[in-house]
């Protein structure tokens, strides 16, 4: 492509360039292509081939796709493992081989490449796992269901994450706004009978820890990795000593949330598959997904996240602008909080009937890596977290049928992918330029 | 972090940085981490404070730096934390909400059941942790505070593997999966191999340092081939090390023989650090270890080549690349060292406290190492005495559940806040009425000069 213009390689196949520049075409020749997607994509590859295809066991895997609740019944999707596994495999080699070519033309991989890549081998590792079960039939409906609902904390927090960083502030202290969004909004449920008034605690509560966030890191300009992970044991601690004293002492009267209910849209919620995920939720599950596209739009439509990622990409220059840097900072930060606070508020009003201690149990932190996996993108970590949500529901799926995966791998997954990610399998991941760094008018 | 002092030699790495900054703006340069090299480098993850571990501040009275100096500064944090700490205890105390009812008629004994719920905690909590004075002799009133050496063990190795990490400007919150790891690779010589005394005890060691070691320069390496984010690869390989510590209990070549408990073998006797003050005291061979790694790190730091080439990348990785220092290789080099630092803590912790391998082998020992580097402000002894209080602060904790009721939990109140307070002078002082004349409470706010570099680099 035109890394001609920077780096005029011996072999390369004149000035002209392939295919037509377009802006995005500029902006990557800016970095050569380097072997690292190629290879990887090989790698994995090779991988699928071997253990999904040749490895691959010898059973039909059922996919059940409806549920009875559903107006129309669809068929259970059968599809024998070891010819699934050999053909997505050879079709990821084929991909995998794609990007080598292109490599040695010189170009990088269209943004297709990866995407289709990774749904593959999920869709291989899927059929080699649900093959492999003593029982192998599993439902492709719950799966999913289940994997949006276990997503719905993750997509709020790392919205917060999205909304700090754009901003220039770096929030590790989303565990700490899941965790006193939770634990407020299961006291003041209990104690008002009313959910909602629980809901909108929550958003308080992650809005008083992102203040904490943001007066120490804005005002006293402390170090904000330093203040965020304080911060989580601060909530941690803070959390458990009023469980300890206050919530167990009287369950019924501190500790005893009425649930919100699932909100049914009628015909709608009937359709299989995406029937039950978009239109059988909870409150917290339709607001999630109201965040994702408003932040969205918010950020990339609107002057105020013109204004929001000036802030977080050159506050020098946005200073120079007018536009008031640390207040900018500050309450965008408070509303981030806000938002994983009703995010956290999901563990007590919907998932479980009260407040225990440490009920976040370290999704804060998968919140985090799921908006690194999505870009600092609102789309992208929506994207992310349910990629999450699914690892961690195929985790206990797979338990239940008996499949020779060890849970703990299963486990272990998301983390692994969020190393590979940062470490630049799915591209480079760049944060906003002024992430982690304070501003003081100069 | 621009220094007025030009003897600092921290100084001289900055050539980017303004010297000479108005006095006001030293103290806030000084906190912030200025450090970042255009595109090329992450910006450096720590306060200059944390890594340098000198005053913030020019020359100045005597009387001026006692009071205003880190030292007095670290004492009035932990003061204000310890008095919000017993706030918290108060107002869930049961006498203090009985009073409360008749407040206004009798104020008196409103407060003094707030005093004695605060300090009845606490008094129980230096019990548990420094002197029992019930004790029937000498060697019992001082179990206690053997008990807190005992715990304080894995978290001064561990806070110093953290603290070098700071010094060098890399944020390790990987503590907790290389005492994990350590505590595998320790746990297995441990229990699997027959060896004759010393050696084998030996070889636990340096199992569990290599075990450290690995996984902590992993992370090194990484970031330095990759330019991944030291934070959050170390919080994914934290759970990495955990779910595979579980795989492993899961298995049968960890577990005892005839058990499907997740729970390993008791360590063989010639593979445990010896009790050294008799065995009527858990304190092991392991706590003389850390003394050995303090002096270690603190050589290494100040008087070794390579310590120097590690506060120069934290310093500045721009200037020190072009002075000639590899910064990859520094990268992996701390990162490993870290790690063999956090490995000591796991072979603390399987050899010497616990003698099996269970999947809690690291408590919260990785995470409460962060807290410890930053109040021991990354310098080896500060880290080491930090170590200590955050250990008579656990070993007190129990004492004091047992005894008042009040939860653990208000300790992790307590240390959070110490840190707070400690990373951010300009509260404390303010809190106290100790800022310096001309400043007002906002001080840290108020300077011009501090960042003019801070900005997108």
């Amino acid at each position: 492509m035109s890394t001609t213009a920077t780096s005029p390689l011996p072999g390369n196949k004149g000035p002209g360039s392939p295919r037509p520049d377009t802006g995005s075409g500029v902006a990557k020749s800016a970095k050569p292509v380097t072997w690292k997607t190629p290879v990887l994509l090989a790698l994995l590859g090779v991988v699928a081939f071997v253990f999904f295809g040749l490895m691959g066991p010898n059973q039909t895997a059922e996919f059940g796709i409806s549920t009875d609740s559903d107006f129309f019944q669809l068929p259970a999707v059968e599809v024998p493992a070891f010819l699934g596994g050999i053909v997505l495999s050879v079709i990821l080699l084929g991909l995998a081989a794609y990007a080598v070519f292109l490599k040695t033309k010189d170009q990088a991989a269209p943004a297709w490449l990866p995407i289709t890549f990774t749904v593959l081998f999920v869709a291989a590792f899927l059929i080699w796992v649900v093959g492999g079960a003593r029982t192998p039939s599993i439902s492709l409906a719950g799966l999913i269901a289940g994997s949006v609902t276990l997503a719905v904390p993750l997509v709020f927090g790392s919205l917060s994450g999205v909304l700090c960083e754009r901003v220039g502030v770096v929030n590790i202290a989303i565990e700490g706004q899941l965790l006193g969004g939770a634990f407020t909004a299961a006291m003041v449920a209990t104690m008002t009978r009313s959910p909602l008034l629980g809901l909108l605690a929550a958003a308080v509560a992650g809005a008083v820890v992102s203040m904490v966030l943001a007066v120490f890191s804005i005002k006293y300009l402390v170090n904000q990795i330093i203040v965020g992970v304080v911060l989580n044991v601060l909530v941690s601690g803070l959390t458990g000593f009023l469980f300890s004293t206050v919530m167990q002492a009287n369950k019924a009267q501190f500790n005893s949330p009425p649930g919100l209910d699932n909100i049914e849209i009628p015909v709608l919620s009937g359709i299989p598959i995406i029937g039950p995920i978009l239109f059988k939720q909870t409150l917290v599950g339709y607001l999630m997904y109201v965040a994702v596209i408003v932040v969205w739009l918010g950020l990339f439509k609107t002057k105020w996240g013109l204004r929001v990622r000036a802030v977080g990409e050159h506050p020098q220059a946005a200073d120079t602008m007018g536009i008031k840097v640390n207040a900018t900072r500050f309450w965008n930060v408070t509303l981030g909080g806000a938002i994983a606070g009703i995010g956290g508020s999901f563990f007590t009003l919907v998932a479980i009937d009260s407040f225990t201690k440490e009920i976040s149990g370290g999704r804060g932190f998968i919140a985090l890596a799921a908006l690194i996996f999505g870009r600092w993108s609102p789309i992208g970590a929506f994207f992310a977290a349910l990629l999450f949500g699914f690892a961690d529901n195929l985790q206990s799926i797979v338990t239940i049928i008996g499949t020779p995966v060890p849970s703990q791998f299963m486990a272990m997954l998301p983390y692994l992918v969020t190393v590979f990610a940062v470490a630049g399998l799915v591209g480079r991941s760049r944060p906003p330029a002024a992430s982690g760094i304070p501003y003081v008018k100069g | 972090m621009s220094e007025k002092d030009p003897r600092k030699h921290e100084a001289d790495l900055h050539p980017d940085k303004p010297r000479g900054a108005t006095p006001a703006a030293e103290e806030t340069a000084a906190v912030v981490a200025l450090d970042t090299a255009g595109g090329a480098m992450e910006p450096s993850a720590v306060p200059a404070t944390a890594q340098s571990g000198k005053l913030p501040g020019g020359p100045d009275t005597l009387v001026r730096k006692i009071f205003t100096g880190n030292g007095m500064v670290s004492i009035l944090a932990v003061f204000l934390a310890l008095i919000i700490g017993g706030l918290l205890i108060a107002s869930t105390d049961e006498q203090v909400g009985r009073t409360s009812a008749y407040l206004f008629a009798r104020p008196a004994d409103f407060l003094t059941a707030v005093w004695n719920a605060a300090t009845g905690s606490y008094i129980a909590l230096f019990q548990g942790s420094i002197f029992n004075p019930r004790g029937s002799s000498v060697g019992v009133q001082f179990a206690p505070f053997m008990e807190t050496l005992t715990i304080a063990t894995p978290l001064i190795t561990a806070g110093l593997g953290v603290a070098l990490a700071f010094r060098a400007g890399l944020f390790n919150i990987g503590a907790q999966g290389q005492i994990i790891m350590a505590g595998i690779l320790a746990a297995w010589v441990g229990f699997a191999l027959d060896l004759p005394l010393g050696l084998h005890l030996l070889l636990v060691l340096v199992a569990g340092i290599v075990g450290g070691a690995l996984w902590g320069g992993l992370v090194g390496l990484l970031k330095a081939r990759t330019g991944a984010h030291e934070v959050i690869l170390t919080i994914m390989f934290n759970y990495i090390a955990l779910y595979f510590l579980r795989y492993l209990l899961n298995t049968p070549a960890f577990q005892r023989p005839g058990d499907s408990n997740p729970i390993s073998p008791i360590l063989d006797p010639n593979a445990v650090y010896p009790q050294i003050l008799g065995t009527q005291y858990r304190l092991h061979l392991g706590f003389v270890l850390a003394i050995a790694a303090t002096v270690l790190v603190w050589w290494l730091l100040s008087r070794s080549t390579v310590g120097f080439e590690f506060r120069a990348v934290g310093a500045n990785p721009k200037a020190a690349q072009t002075a000639g220092i590899n910064v990859s290789r520094s990268t992996i080099l701390v990162m490993a060292i870290a790690g063999a630092l956090a490995g000591m803590s796991g072979v603390a912790q399987v050899a010497g406290t616990e003698k099996v391998l269970t999947d809690g082998v690291a408590a919260t020992y990785g995470f409460d190492a962060i807290t410890v580097a930053l109040l021991g402000r990354s310098t080896p002894w500060g880290t080491f005495a930090a170590g200590l209080l955050f250990g008579a602060f656990r070993a007190g904790a129990v004492q004091m559940q047992i005894q008042t009721g009040t939860p653990i939990d208000i300790v992790l109140v307590v240390q959070s806040l110490i840190v707070l307070f400690i990373a951010a002078p300009p509260l404390v002082r303010a809190v106290f009425g100790l800022n310096p004349r001309r400043r007002k409470p906002a001080a840290a706010g108020t300077s011009q000069k501090a960042a003019a570099t801070g900005g997108a680099a």
